[in-house]
This record gives structure tokens, sequence and C-alpha cells, in this order.
């Protein structure tokens, strides 16, 4: 950014001939740099926020947001690079050195990130399978997440989870079966209640799943003992095929945890996302039991690869999802109008998340797969070793860690 | 005279059966049993073993229906909510899956719940929370995510509780690598395998009885320390013999030990095998034995199909115990049908102690 600026800054107090000496632009950088250093930009503006849907609340997350320049930088750069990695893993895909199933996560960037940006490290997260993007902002790096998509030993499972099984400090994946992972949420809000470390779990599921009866169970279970769990239903209007109109006799996802309290949430406005967080994680944290927030968001892709999403919606919808409500473009917007950054800026940090995702697509296509013998690994935690059995009666494997 | 007593001192040394074993008290030095030994039901086994875990690991909770305030709905967690309280046990509302989803996740959070179902047959509302969620997330995950988990309760038939309450999952979860499947029969067993699950770092299944509950066993001094552990994945020999195997878990041990008893007054010495373990399989411990008697029996409560007798015959046929055996393995199991209610129904559905001698006569020719 800063070289940009200053090379349009020495051109035009040099004149054309600047151009023809390479040297120059440092001599006058030395000059300038001092006394113009980001000058131009403010270190942090407020923003009108929609007001969210409320059940079972007096008062609901602030209306207002402030975002400082930092925060804003970082939310760009996040969004960027899961946004990035899904379309590098759709082309991976299509060229089927990915296989089986894979569930991109483009259009929903606001809600992971603007979730991570409302909690702590310490805190716990659970979601499905569209979780890349929780991978990323749980703390996976790119290769990491690219070699397990790929297969591959430097995969952050080693290449035996998958698409839908990634893992990482306080972050349980990552789960195949639909529902499954709110069950294990409560759990492990139930963990922390039991540790008391003043950590909760916030428990993801999408449109599709909220109508699980085990959700139900959860709820009632998570009211009842005051579990500190923060509900979290991405609406992203289909359940693989089926619009939420086909599937739910009530969509007002906000509601659905009946006695429990919930928000409804603008989920491609960023900070819309983290302030609402922030509110249900206080709640949580006081000792006042589980919240539940639904995200109302959006997915481009399809349900997985193998669908290619425009049989049961338009081509018009997703792109006026694409046009109006991008959540990228609504931060960058926010940003480049307001002085907290500049178009250029922007674009420079587009180019570095590029170069980063194709190192890392590089990675992931050329580390080897992982060894046979891994095959039998990871079946008991602290076993002595011994052998898992092959296809046959012959073929035998043994299995450490 | 001498005779009676000598049949009843060795039948006492395997292990009395219900109403024997009242009969026998540790005063008397008929049996010849160590001096500080007692008779200890399987219930209270359980319920020590529950206790000592608990007090052992601040990490260790008890969850499930009716186990808190109503002392368990076989009274197996008797005491333990008052003198644990809320924290450590918990009454859970009737959400089978919910609550062991909630388990599943409580342990992956680093705490070591114990998850009980007041019969197996409810578990399978919540199997994929025990299957997909706890047996397979630490392979998933490449070793990173361990699940310290127990599920337990009374598995297989009672008495007269219909076909839906009469199943046995010991192959259902036998079938799947990840967990760990254990299931006791005598007091020793079912104190020791509990505490070794406990202090598992893997996801256990253990298979109680439910008719087993109120039997007492011999327990010996050592079976009564607070360490006392039955290893996991190791087969117990309650019977030495040279003529037959008897392989079974569970209540049919008592079964084949009683079915040996009779079979000793005609000359046969059957080994009798309690597998503790279905999951690892203590294959090696048969195959020592069938190389030794050259028949083999196996003897389960659970349908014959895809069963844990179906298991043991496949594996003896491909390890060097086959060429020992002198006629077909033979397994005793389940009759085919879901289980009936009328008592003489009931009965004729499961191996019976004179369907064990009628087996052994026959691979025996005699």
């Amino acid at each position: 950014m800063r070289k940009m600026l200053l090379a349009a800054l020495s051109r035009v107090l040099q004149g054309p001939a600047a151009a023809a000496r390479p040297g120059a632009v440092s001599e006058v950088s030395r000059v300038v740099v001092a006394s113009r250093n980001y000058a131009d930009f403010t270190s942090e503006a407020t923003f009108d926020i929609k007001k969210c849907d409320l059940h079972r609340l007096e008062e609901g997350p602030p209306v207002t947001a402030v975002l400082t320049r930092e925060e804003g930088l970082h939310y760009y750069r996040t969004m960027q690079t899961i946004r990035r990695m899904e379309l590098k893993s759709d082309q991976l895909y299509k060229q089927k050195i990915i296989r089986g199933f894979c569930h991109l996560y483009d259009g929903q960037e606001a809600c992971c990130v603007g979730l991570e940006a409302a909690i702590k490290p310490t805190d716990h997260l659970i979601t499905a399978y569209r979780a890349h993007g929780y991978a990323y902002t749980r703390g996976t790096s790119v290769r990491e997440i690219l070699a397990e998509l790929t297969g591959r030993k430097g995969g952050c499972a080693k290449g035996k989870g998958g698409s839908m099984h990634m893992y990482a400090q306080n972050f349980y994946g990552g789960n195949g079966i639909v529902g499954a992972q709110v069950p294990l949420g409560a759990g492990i809000a139930l963990a922390c209640k039991y540790f008391g470390k003043d950590e909760i779990c916030l428990t993801l599921y999408g449109d599709g799943a909220a109508n699980q009866g085990q959700i139900f169970e959860t709820y009632n279970m998570a009211a009842l003992w005051k579990l500190p769990c923060i509900f979290i239903c991405e609406n992203n209007r289909y359940g693989m095929g089926t619009s939420v109109e086909r599937a739910a006799a009530s969509t007002d996802y906000y509601k659905r945890g009946d006695y429990i309290p919930g928000i409804r949430v603008d989920g491609m406005d960023i900070l819309c996302v983290r302030e609402a967080t922030k509110f249900a994680a206080e709640h949580c944290r006081s000792g006042k039991g589980p919240m539940l927030m639904e995200l109302q968001t959006y997915r481009y892709h399809g349900h997985s690869m193998s669908d290619p999403g425009i049989s049961y919606r338009t081509r018009e919808e997703i792109q006026e999802v694409r046009s109006k409500s991008d959540p990228i473009t609504l931060l960058k917007d926010r940003m480049v109008n307001n002085s907290l950054s500049s178009v250029e800026e922007l674009k420079e940090i587009d180019v570095e998340v590029r170069k980063e995702i194709e190192e890392a697509a590089q990675f992931a296509t050329t580390d080897p797969e992982p060894p046979l013998e891994e095959l039998g690994n990871h079946i008991y935690k602290n076993e002595p070793p011994f052998e898992v059995r092959g296809p046959s009666q012959w073929i035998k494997y043994k299995s450490v860690g | 005279m001498a005779a009676a007593a000598g049949a009843l001192r060795r039948l006492v040394r395997c292990g009395p059966q219900q109403g024997l074993g009242r009969l026998l008290q540790p005063r008397s030095g008929i049996h010849g049993s160590a001096p500080a030994a007692v008779q200890v039901t399987v219930r209270d086994a359980l319920n020590q073993a529950l206790d000592e875990e608990l007090e052992r690991d601040e990490k260790v909770f008890l969850l499930g229906e009716e186990v808190a305030q109503y002392d368990g709905a076989y009274k197996i967690s008797r005491g333990l909510w008052k003198k644990y309280g809320d924290k450590r046990i918990i009454d859970t509302p009737i959400s089978e899956m919910g609550f062991t989803g909630i388990a599943v996740g409580a342990a992956m959070a680093g705490l070591r719940p114990i998850c009980e179902f007041m019969t197996f047959n409810f578990s399978m509302q919540a199997i994929d929370q025990v299957i997909n969620s706890a047996g397979k997330t630490l392979y998933m995950s490449a070793g990173m995510v361990p699940v310290p988990v127990v599920f337990r309760g009374p598995n297989g038939a009672s008495a007269g509780v219909g076909a839906q309450h009469s199943q046995c999952f010991a192959a259902w979860y036998g079938h799947c690598p990840g967990l760990k499947v254990v299931s006791p029969w005598s007091s020793e067993d079912a104190k020791g395998l509990l505490k070794a699950s406990v202090r598992d770092d893997n996801p256990v299944v253990m298979l109680e009885n439910e008719l087993m509950y109120g039997v007492p066993f011999e327990m010996s001094e050592e079976a009564q320390s607070k360490d006392f552990l039955v290893p996991i994945g190791k087969a117990k020999i309650e019977r030495q013999g040279t003529h037959v195997t008897l392989v079974s878990h569970s209540r049919s041990v008592g079964h084949c030990l009683e079915a040996a008893a009779v079979l000793v007054k005609e000359g046969v010495e059957c080994e009798v095998v309690n597998l503790r373990t279905i999951r690892p399989m203590d294959v090696e411990s048969i195959e020592a034995s069938v190389v030794k008697t050259n028949h083999l029996i196996t003897v389960e409560g659970g349908w014959p199909q895809f069963g844990v007798g179906a298991e043991i015959c496949a594996r003896i046929m491909e390890g060097p115990a086959f060429n020992y055996l002198d006629a077909p393995a033979v397994r005793l199991t389940g009759a085919d049908v879901p289980m009936p209610y009328a008592k003489v129904l009931e009965e004729n559905c499961l191996p019976q102690v004179k369907d064990i001698i009628f087996a052994v006569k026959k691979t025996l020719n005699i």
C-alpha cells in the first residue's frame, strides 16, 4: 500500500523523468513517509446495525457498533481468506483432487468471523459439516485445511478425517451426522460449567438440522441445567434442496427454543453478528442459561459440490444476494466510505490472500498421502500397541497412538 | 455325603449361583475360601466401583434416568447422590439421544462421564451418539480428540419383560472399531471392569445383566481393594477342563458352570472360559483352550445371526486352533425370535443348562 502511494506521489512530485530512475522512489519516500503515515485513515468509525428480532427478551444487542481500522482489516482479511479458500476447494474438487463430500461456506463468512470476534480462544465451538470456515477461525492454517481436503498426511487430521472432520483446540469439528453436534455442544457447555472457568460453548446447526428431535431434547436439558451454551442456527434458507418453507412449520428459528430467549441476526453483516454474539455470550457467562441466535445468511454454492444449487433456487436470487448482501463487499464499502481503509489497501490484502491460498494449494496437491501404516492408528487412546485386522486374516496393521 | 460336599466345594470355588450363595457363609470353613473374603452381590460390587471412582477422580460423574434421587432404577447408584450431590450425580429427562450426546460432548471437553442406560434397549435411540460421536472421533481426528466415556446398564434378557426389553447388544456394539465392549458375569468382574472402564481413556460399553444384580459372589480381599481392576481385553478361565471348551459371557457363564458340574459326574471335564470382554476379544485364550480340549462350544444370550459365537467360530477357523478341532465348533444362542412373554416360551428362547449338556454330549459324541 505504502509503495503504491509513494510511487504515485513521487511521480507527481518529480514528473515523468522519475520513472526512469528506479532509486528515485525510495529517496522521496524517506521524506514523505514521516509526515503522511496513514493520515488518510481514521482509527475507528461507528455504524448503525440492524435491530435484532427478540424472543423472550426485553432488550437486545446494541443497534450501533464501533469498528476500529485494525479490526476491520483483520475481519476483511479473514473473510477474504475463507472466501478464496472455498473457491480454491471448488476448483480442486472439479479437478478431482478433492473427493467425497465438500460443503462450501462462501457467502456465510460473516458468521464464522463475526462469532470468533466476540468470543475468546478459550471458549468452545462445535458445528456441522459446512466447517472449513470455522476450522480456519479456530486456528487451523489454510494449508492444513486444504491438505486435509486433498487427503494428505499434512492435513490437520493427517488425511484421516476429510472435509467434515477437522478439529482444533477448543473446536470439536466438523460433524457429519445432522444435528448430532448439538447435544455434543451442550455436553461441552456442561463441562464448562463443571470446571467453573467462565467458558462457554457455541453450538451451531443449520436450518435443516433445526427440525431434529435431539435438538429439542438438548434445549430442554440446557435450559433445565442452565448450561452456558449459545445455540446458533445458521439459516441459509435451504436444507440441501429443501427451502425453509417446505421443511418447517415455523421458520422463526430463533423462537423455536421456546422457553430459551432468542435473537434473529443479520448474518451477512459481520458487525451485527459480532454484537449479537457478545450479547449472547454475556448472558451465558452470567449463569442465566442458554440463548438461541438465528443468523440469517446465504450460501452461494449448492449444498455440496455434487449440487449445482440451481434446481431449487434461481440464479437471479443468488445474484441478488451477491450484489446486495455480500458480507465481504458490505465490510469493504463500510471501510472505504468511512476512511478506515482504501480500495488499494484492500486490494493489496486480496493479493496477499491469493498468494497464501496458492501456496497452500500447492502444498495440498504435492504433499504425500498418509503412509499405509496410518490406517491402523488412533483406534484407542493410551493403549499399548496392538494388531488391527485388514481386509483379510493375513493383512494386519499395527495400531499405535 | 462326602461326594456331595466335594461337589459343593467345586461349585463354590467357581462362584455360586443365585440361592446357593446364601447357603454358604464365610464363617464355616467348608468351602476353603481365603480368610477375608466376603459375599458381595453384583449390584453392591457395581455400587462400590462407582463410589470409589467418583471419589478418586473429580472429573468422573454419573448421568442417566433415575440415577440420583431414585437411587437408580435398579439401585446400582444407591446412596451416591446423597454423598456426591447434584453436580456429580445427574438425573436426566427421558431423552436418550440428547443426554448421550451430552455425555459424549462432556468427555470430549475433558470430563469422564458414566452414562447409564436404564436398559440397553433404550440405547438404540442414542446409538448414533455412541458409535458415530464416541466411537469414531479419535480416529477421525487422528488422535486429537479422545472420548473417555462409559456407557453402562443392563443388557439382554430379563424375566418376562417382553420383546422390546430383552435384546442383547453385544454383537451390535462389538461390531464397531473404536469402542471397547465389556460384559461382566461375577461381582469381581463387575467391580473390576467398571473401575477399569472408568479409568480407560476410550469409550467403553459395559453390558451388565439385570438378573445378575442380586446374585452374591465371593470377593477376595484383593478384589475388595480400591485399586482392584480387571484388565479389559482378557478372558478368565473360570473352570479348568480337558474335554471341551465352553466360551461364554455374562449370565451364560453361570449356566456353563452348572452344566459342567453335572457333566463332571459323567467324567466329562469342561473348561469354562468367561470372556469378560467382547471387544477387544481375547481370542488367544480361547485358542489355547481349544488346542487343549479339541472341542468348542460358545454360549450366549444374543441372537445367532452375526453374533458373538459366530465371530468366535470364524476367528477359530482362521487361527492355529482350527487344526486341533475334533468336531465342528458349536454355538448356543438365544432363539432366533423376538422374546415372547409367557414363561414357558421365554425359558425356551435362551440356552438352558440342559441345552449346554446336550451340545457337549453331541460334540463329544457320547
